[in-house]
């Protein structure tokens, strides 16, 4: 995306990142993550009993310490997924901090105050309810809502859209946002935001991950990788017991390597960056989410509401089709209604010359004498008189008939009813008093659109349309788009209760808005994305904020959740399933001295049991950097239902989670052989 | 007895379970009104409102008083006995620990016997005390897997049950008929029933023989049925009083798993959703199948070192290695533990078959009720596991797995690596627990091994070399039966109260599928890796260093 805050890139991202994979070390921030925590103190544990027996001169002291220094690049390893997620976060909180001012700015005593008694004050001491004055060329220096004047203000440092935006007192385009540049003329604003509390300090808050709390999903996760290290604890610790019992002596350091190796590091390791990328690349898509549980949650939005105005359909209707009166040409009507709409600019009569010039082949220039005529209120006709007394009028079909003084034919008004009973705008064309045909305006529904619903849909997520017209146009533009219900002649309280409705039912839904009206029910869905145009109570109800102010967004930001969750169960499936080759890598190596028969066990013909163990100990911490990218990246959703995904990944990191390794260990296994390293 | 006849044998169960099914659903639904009529009358008169539904903490709290109740008056029982009447053949008290480990046995459905029944046990210990627990343990465990089931499928905050009046449904219109039923079929068969002390008889060559007897056909009936596995006489549906003929094999072989069949199509009807319940069934069915292979294969092939043939050992000829097989795998899958052949005496890999049954918690039907909730952990690991993948929060039936659930979970996943592990790591250290391994190597080791993962497991079945009797087991043995039993009842119990206090989503082509054959691969994989696997190492050290070693011609 062009316009989105700049990406780091990892050659700019590594050094820093090497730096906190060694401060990471601190066994405050190790204890977050109980898997690497847990492999850090076997990892200090073998550390110091091979160097015991290296100055003790006992053998086996070098094999023990090669082994203990695979389990400590396992811990860096996962250290460095971490640090290079949250590096990328910081690098964007630094672009973001550059734009935070300090300095004075020119205080009010009230809203009305004169400007020249406006008091110099810095910007640290200014309080919320407190009035500044900002004028073209300030930077404004916190969140606040405008009551006076009008402006361009240059969002670019927030949502890198270059373009100027107006920012007016009263109605839904009030609120400024701190770090943004007055371009023209002057605004009245009343602070909304605490020092420190504004929308950049909790934007580079989050992107740097400060304030990143651990969401419900990766709290269940962690519990259960906590669980199964604890099973896996059981077993190691209990195995000299049997061994014993056997005659057999198992070496500390190897108990130490196979139980790293059996608890999941990879996806231990891994927890934290994937959750970290999650969020950095709703950032990418301009969004900021306000909690980490929103994005958890946008995986898992049933319903959707969508607004048809921008999000279902373009903005404006659009001449769909000219239907000539019985015994017209069809040119007459088309040159008719181009001349008729030829002086207006709305999107409208520019899509009826659009639609006549085709119909014609040709273009029609504007006559020099002509004179045209406005749209009125009163008159609800807009038109063009030429020189000669000709007159082209287009408009609505009562305005029409009173005034021709004239009925449609009957055939004409047929067409009439059908175009508004599909849920379109029928205009009249008339060349002096004569009505030559029927102009068809209708909602034109973005391209592509309608594919996407289909997708929603196989992705098992119903769309509702959410819409002012009146039920029969919204149930024509409905079934045109395919979305699966509509909400006609809504009101901001039929918004609420439809999303109440969907939650009784056990459904999440996601929606977006913009207007203060809009507030209760962004509070009230699961998923509230506030356009960042949008009023400050929009935004503050919502729980993502969308810098682009694109409602399409939405489908983007439900994404974005499901890589998240696909990301976190495919590398935890993968973790567990390697087990299964961990354990025939190692056990014949343990057991063999004791009972050569279990050389079967060897399936994959390890060279010695020496080299079996650190095979599968190097192997561990090879597939946790090994993994780093696709954690960072994500496992790519493509939409398709839950069963078809299920099949596709279970077979990729299930199944190739158990045969990989076998490959994996034994290639460890030649090459250290080869190298003469065991 | 051809591969057509075990066909056969689970087909007629799949019927026998799918009808059982409609049944067992009408009466905890109390759909009956002549039977709810009835239950009212009992209930009220013990002071219980049988509509009055329990929240999770009130269930479990009610599962464990009636069980401690049961364990103390057993307990009572058993060391009382020489003073009590119905005792023909003059035995007396047990002796404490011994009381102790055979009293948790009957209460938590294990039915492990350190004892020998027809040598220690009073005709009033089997009756009252024995087969009092076989029937009230059964219904306890109906009762909870029933309970688990309304959370799980019920609507949002409907409660999960009364359980004085789910177990009182259970004994009195499941187990109780099945068991008349089949008692009388037994006895027709030539099982004893009756309350005359043994026979003493005086043989062709002059010698004095006792013969013991007594009413055994009613308590055999209730121990299958209700997977509780304890027989009345010591080596259990061996003996030819217990197990007379291949008719009443087979009929008791179908009534191990009979209910545990029944409770996955039940968990389906009260899902409103048949699929979930025969994907539990699907899950269930192939591992049982496929560990039933591999034992089949073994004893049938023989063991090369004894010669050509089945291998014969420690079995009886009237059912030989087809019907051993079938019984092994049946009664180790569901918690039964009632054995018609030795399995000490199994090949190496068969055994490891029958242990690993035990040691992934009983899931393979299981026990009655027990079979299903343990399943259903295990649906809750994998969904949680594997359902991210499909980019939502992991649900089951509409429910989302959280972090509680998954807390509960783990806790109820401990019991079985603390139980057979931990403890039976305690077991081949402690001299005075070594003692009772009689063989050396790597069969004695299967020895203790087979032994903790019964006991944890609820199971009962026991390799026979081994010394349960010593002070050391029955206590640690006890322990372990309470872990296995009550670790695994509270915290499932937790979790379908959790559950239930959910609402129900309905399913959209986003939803993960439960049922299915890539949701069956998906639950045996988990069963198989995260419950077998975890006993990989020793089971290495046991049966699979046993068998390597048998190959080159080393036995023990």
């Amino acid at each position: 995306m062009s316009n989105s805050i700049p990406t780091a890139t990892m050659r700019d991202l590594a050094p820093e990142a090497l730096r906190q994979t060694f401060v990471k070390l601190n066994p405050r921030g190790l204890a977050r993550n109980p898997v690497i925590f847990t492999t850090a103190i076997v990892a200090v544990m073998t550390t110091v009993l091979s160097l015991r027996d290296i100055f003790g001169g006992t053998t086996g002291g070098w094999q023990a310490l090669h082994i203990s220094v695979w389990l400590w690049l396992c811990v860096l390893f996962a250290n460095f997924a971490e640090a290079l997620a949250e590096g990328r976060g910081k690098a964007r909180a630094d672009t973001l901090r550059a734009t935070k001012t300090s300095g004075y700015v020119k205080r009010l005593e009230g809203p009305q105050s004169a400007f020249d008694v406006a008091l110099l004050t810095p910007i640290d001491e200014l309080r919320a309810g407190q009035f500044v004055l900002v004028e073209a060329g300030d930077i404004i220096p916190t969140d606040g809502e405008a009551v006076r004047g009008v402006a361009s203000v240059n969002e670019s440092a927030i949502t890198g859209e270059s373009a100027p935006v107006i920012r007016e007192a009263g109605g839904d385009r009030s609120s400024v946002t701190g770090g943004t540049t007055v371009v023209s003329d002057w605004l009245v604003l009343r602070i909304t935001a605490e020092p420190g509390k504004s929308f950049l300090d909790r934007m580079i808050a989050m992107v740097e991950g400060a304030e990143r709390q651990k969401t419900p999903n990766e709290i269940a996760l962690n519990i259960l990788l906590a669980g199964l290290t604890l099973i896996f604890l059981f077993v190691v610790v209990t195995l000299p017991a049997f061994a014993n019992f056997a005659g057999l002596n198992i070496p500390v350091v190897v108990l130490g390597a196979l139980f790293v190796t059996l608890i999941p590091t990879t996806i231990g390791g891994l927890l934290s960056a994937i959750g970290i990328a999650g969020m950095d690349r709703l950032v990418k898509f301009n969004v900021i989410a306000k909690s980490g549980r929103a994005v958890e949650a946008a995986g898992d939005v049933d319903t959707l509401l969508l607004d048809k105005t921008g999000t279902i359909t373009f903005g404006n209707r659009m001449a769909d089709a000219l239907i000539p009166a019985p015994g017209v040409d069809m040119a007459v009507l088309a040159e008719a209604a181009y001349l008729a709409s030829l002086a207006d600019e709305t999107p409208e009569g520019r899509s009826i010359v659009e639609k006549a010039r085709s119909l014609l082949g040709r273009d029609i220039a504007l006559p020099g004498d002509a004179a045209p005529v406005e749209f009125t209120a009163q008159t609800r006709l807009s038109g063009l008189d030429l020189a000669d007394g000709t007159s082209f009028r287009k408009g609505a079909i009562d305005a029409v008939v009173r005034l021709t003084g004239q009925s449609p034919a009957t055939a004409l008004a047929q067409d009439i009813d059908a175009i508004a009973r599909s849920g379109g705008t029928p205009l009249l064309v008339a060349k002096g008093m004569t009505i030559l045909g029927a102009v068809h305006l209708k909602d034109v529904v973005k391209p592509g659109v309608r594919e996407r619903f289909a997708e929603l849909r196989a992705m098992g997520i119903r769309t509702v349309m959410i819409t002012g017209d009146n039920p029969l146009t919204a149930a024509a533009i409905a079934a045109e788009a395919g979305v699966d219900d509509f909400l006609a002649e809504a009101t901001p309280e039929m918004k609420l209760d439809l999303i109440r409705r969907e939650q009784s039912g056990g459904r999440l839904v996601a929606m977006c808005g913009d207007g203060s009206n809009d507030a209760p029910a962004l509070a009230q869905a699961d998923v509230g994305v506030a356009m960042n145009a949008g009023t400050p109570a929009a935004k503050e109800a919502a729980n993502l904020i969308d810098l682009d102010s694109d409602p399409t967004k939405l489908i983007e930001i439900v994404m974005v959740g499901k890589e998240l969750l696909i990301s976190r169960g495919s590398l935890t499936t993968f973790s567990i399933a390697n087990d299964v080759a961990k354990y025939f890598a190692i056990l014949p190596a343990l057991f063999v001295g004791a009972y050569p028969g279990l050389g079967v066990l060897n399936v994959m013909g390890l060279a010695s049991p020496n080299s079996a163990i650190l095979s599968a100990v190097i192997f561990n911490a090879l597939i946790l950097i090994a993994l780093v990218p696709l954690a960072l990246r994500g496992v790519k959703y493509r939409p398709s239902s839950a069963a078809v995904l299920l099949r596709r990944n279970l077979t990729i990191y299930g199944l190739g989670g158990l045969i990989v390794p076998f490959f994996g260990i034994k290639a460890i296994d030649l090459a250290l052989v080869a190298l003469h390293l065991a | 007895m051809t591969l057509v006849s075990y066909v056969l044998y689970f087909a007629t169960l799949t019927a026998l379970g799918l009808g059982l099914a409609v049944w067992m659903q009408r009466v905890f639904e109390a759909r009956i009104p002549a039977l709810a009529a009835i239950d009212r009358v009992v209930l009220r008169s013990a002071g219980v409102d049988p509509d009055r539904q329990m929240n999770w903490t009130a269930y479990a709290m009610a599962v464990l008083v009636f069980n401690l109740a049961g364990f103390v008056l057993l307990y009572a029982l058993l060391r009382l006995q020489g003073y009590l009447p119905l005792n023909p053949d003059g035995i007396g008290a047990m002796s404490p620990d011994l009381a102790f480990n055979t009293a948790i046995s009957f209460v938590t459905n294990t039915n492990w016997q350190a004892y020998s029944g027809e040598a220690q046990l009073s005709y009033l210990s089997q009756m009252a005390g024995l087969t009092v627990q076989n029937f009230v343990s059964a219904a306890s465990g109906m009762a909870v897997g029933v309970a688990v089931i309304r959370g799980f499928t019920g609507a949002k905050d409907s409660g999960l049950g009364n359980f004085w009046a789910d177990m009182t449904r259970a004994t009195l219109w499941i187990l109780l008929p099945l068991s008349i039923l089949l008692a009388l079929f037994l006895a027709q068969q030539g099982v004893p029933q009756t309350l005359m002390g043994a026979v003493h008889s005086t043989g062709v060559e002059g010698a004095q023989q006792i013969i013991p007897r007594g009413p055994a056909a009613a308590q055999i009936a209730i121990k299958q049925l209700g997977t509780n596995g304890g027989g009345f006489f010591g080596v259990n549906s061996a003996h030819p009083f217990e197990n007379p003929t291949v008719a009443s094999d087979l009929a008791q072989c179908l009534s191990i798993l009979l209910i545990p069949v029944a409770f996955c199509f039940l968990f389906g009807a009260m899902a409103r959703d048949r699929r979930q319940g025969w994907a539990i069934f699907a899950t269930m069915g192939i591992l049982l199948l496929a560990g039933l292979a591999v034992v089949h294969f073994y004893e049938v092939a023989g063991n090369p070192s004894l010669g050509l043939g089945a291998n014969m050992e420690g079995k009886e000829a009237r059912f030989g290695a087809m019907l051993s097989s079938l019984w092994a795998a049946s009664t180790t899958a569901a918690s039964n533990g009632s054995v018609n052949a030795m399995h000490d005496s199994f090949m190496p890999l068969s055994g490891m078959v029958l242990m690993v049954f035990m040691q992934i918690g009983e899931v393979v039907f299981g026990g009655v009720g027990s079979g299903l909730y343990g399943m259903l952990l295990y649906c809750i690991i994998a969904v949680f596991l594997a359902g991210l993948m499909v980019g939502r929060t992991p649900e089951y039936l509409g429910r989302k797995i959280e972090a509680r659930e998954v807390t509960l979970a783990v806790v109820a996943f401990l019991s079985m690596p603390v139980g057979i592990l931990v403890v039976g790591a305690l077991a081949v250290t402690m001299p005075s627990a070594v003692a009772a391994i009689q063989d050396p190597g790597p069969h004695g080791f299967s020895e203790v091994l087979y032994a903790y993962s019964s006991a944890t497991g609820n199971n009962g079945s026991a390799f026979g070399g081994f010394g349960a009797g010593l002070p050391w087991h029955t206590t640690a043995i006890g322990l372990v039966m309470i872990l296995g039993r009550y670790a695994m009842i509270v915290p499932l119990l937790a979790i379908a109260g959790s559950l239930s206090r959910k609402t129900r989503a309905g399913a959209t082509a986003g939803t993960f599928p439960t049922h299915g054959p890539l949701f069956v691969t998906l639950l045996i994989l988990t069963v198989l890796i995260l419950g077998a696997l975890t006993f990989f190492p020793v089971l290495a050290l046991g049966p699979i260093a046993e068998e390597t070693a048998r190959a080159a011609g080393q036995s023990f």
